[in-house]
C-alpha cells in the first residue's frame, strides 16, 4: 500500500509539473518534450491502477502519433518567432490577471466538486459492464468494444477517416512550375504520335524540323 | 494520505484540468501551446473516466476513454494541419496576428 502511494505521488509530481513546463516552457520543441512526458507519466499511472490497455495505448497514440505530429509540425514551421513569452509581454497584458483568476476559480470549483460529491446509492445495481477480475483488462475491452459497443467503434473509425481525408486535403497544393507525370496522357498516346518513318536518301541525311 | 483512492486521482485530474485551462486563457503568442494544453484538457478528462471506472468496478468509463482518445488524435491531426495552411497563406502563426476575423 505504501509503496503504491509513493508511486502515485511520484507519477502525479512528474505529470504536473510537466503540464505546468507545457505551458510556460519559452521553446515550443520543449514544451512537445514536456507533452511527451506528461502522457508518459499518466499512461504509468493508468498502468499501476489496472487500466493496462488504456495505458498502453496512450503511449501508442500519444507518444508515438500526436506528440510527433505536434513535433514535426513544430520544426517545420518558422520556430524562432514561435517563442512563448506570455509573462513579459508587453502592452496588451490585461488578460493575465482575469485569466489566472477565472481559472483559480475553475479549479477551486473542481475541488469543492470533488470533496462534496457521494455515490448514489443504487450505484451498485446500475453498473453497465462489470469488471471480470479471471480476464485481463485488454480481454474484457475486447469482448464489450467488438459486441456491446461496435456501433461506437465503428463511428470513431469513420472519424479517423474523415480526420485523415480532411487532413490529406487541407495540406495538399499544386505547385505551379513542378513537372509532373500524367498517366493518362503516356497510355493514350499511340504509335502515330511517337514515331514517324522517313526515306532516307543515299549521301543526304535527315532533316529535323523542331 | 497514505491509501490512495479516486478523490487523489480526481484531484490529479483537476489540477491538470486547471493547467491545460491556463495554459488556454494567457498563452497569446504561440497557436501549437494552445493545442498541447487542449490536449492536456482531453488528457485530465481520461484520467477522471479511467478512475471512476476503476473504483467503481464498471468498464465502460475505459470504452469511452478509447473514444476521446480516437477524437483527440483527430481533433490534433486536423488542427495541426489548419496550423500548417494558416501559415503556407499568411507566414505567420502568432495568435495576436490572427486577426482576420477582427475579434
Amino acid at each position: 500500500m505504501i509503496a503504491h502511494a509513493i508511486v502515485f505521488y511520484i507519477f502525479s509530481l512528474i505529470a504536473i509539473v510537466s503540464a505546468i513546463m507545457v505551458t510556460v516552457s519559452k521553446n515550443t520543441v520543449n514544451s512537445v518534450f514536456f507533452l511527451i512526458l506528461d502522457f508518459i507519466s499518466i499512461s504509468c499511472l493508468f498502468i499501476m491502477i489496472g487500466a493496462e490497455f488504456l495505458g498502453m495505448i496512450m503511449l501508442i497514440v500519444y507518444v508515438g502519433a500526436v506528440a510527433v505530429l505536434f513535433l514535426f509540425v513544430v520544426m517545420m514551421l518558422n520556430v524562432a518567432q514561435q517563442k512563448n513569452e506570455w509573462f513579459n509581454s508587453s502592452g496588451r497584458s490585461s488578460h493575465i490577471p482575469v485569466g489566472l483568476l477565472v481559472s483559480i476559480i475553475i479549479f477551486f470549483e473542481l475541488i469543492i466538486v470533488i470533496g462534496g460529491w457521494k455515490y448514489k446509492p443504487d450505484l451498485l445495481d446500475s453498473i453497465a459492464i462489470e469488471i471480470n477480475t479471471d480476464l485481463t483488462n485488454t480481454q474484457s475491452l475486447g469482448s464489450v468494444i467488438y459486441t456491446d459497443y461496435i456501433h461506437l467503434f465503428q463511428l470513431s473509425g469513420m472519424v479517423l477517416l474523415v480526420a485523415m481525408i480532411g487532413a490529406i486535403v487541407l495540406t495538399f497544393r499544386q505547385r505551379s512550375g513542378v513537372k509532373r507525370q500524367s498517366y493518362f496522357k503516356q497510355i493514350s498516346r499511340d504509335r502515330k504520335d511517337g514515331i514517324e518513318l522517313v526515306d532516307v536518301e543515299n549521301n543526304k541525311g535527315v532533316k529535323i524540323d523542331a | 494520505m497514505l491509501s490512495i483512492g479516486l478523490g487523489h486521482y480526481l484531484t490529479l485530474a483537476a489540477i491538470i484540468f486547471t493547467i491545460g485551462v491556463v495554459g488556454i486563457f494567457l498563452n497569446r503568442k504561440n497557436i501549437i501551446v494552445i493545442l498541447m494544453s487542449i490536449e492536456l484538457i482531453l488528457l485530465a478528462v481520461n484520467i477522471n473516466l479511467v478512475s471512476f471506472s476503476i473504483f467503481i468496478n464498471d468498464l465502460s468509463g475505459q470504452v469511452f476513454t478509447l473514444f476521446i482518445l480516437t477524437v483527440a488524435a483527430a481533433e490534433a491531426a486536423i488542427g495541426l494541419a489548419i496550423i500548417v495552411v494558416y501559415y503556407r497563406k499568411s507566414g505567420t502563426i502568432r495568435v495576436e496576428e490572427i486577426d482576420r476575423l477582427k475579434g
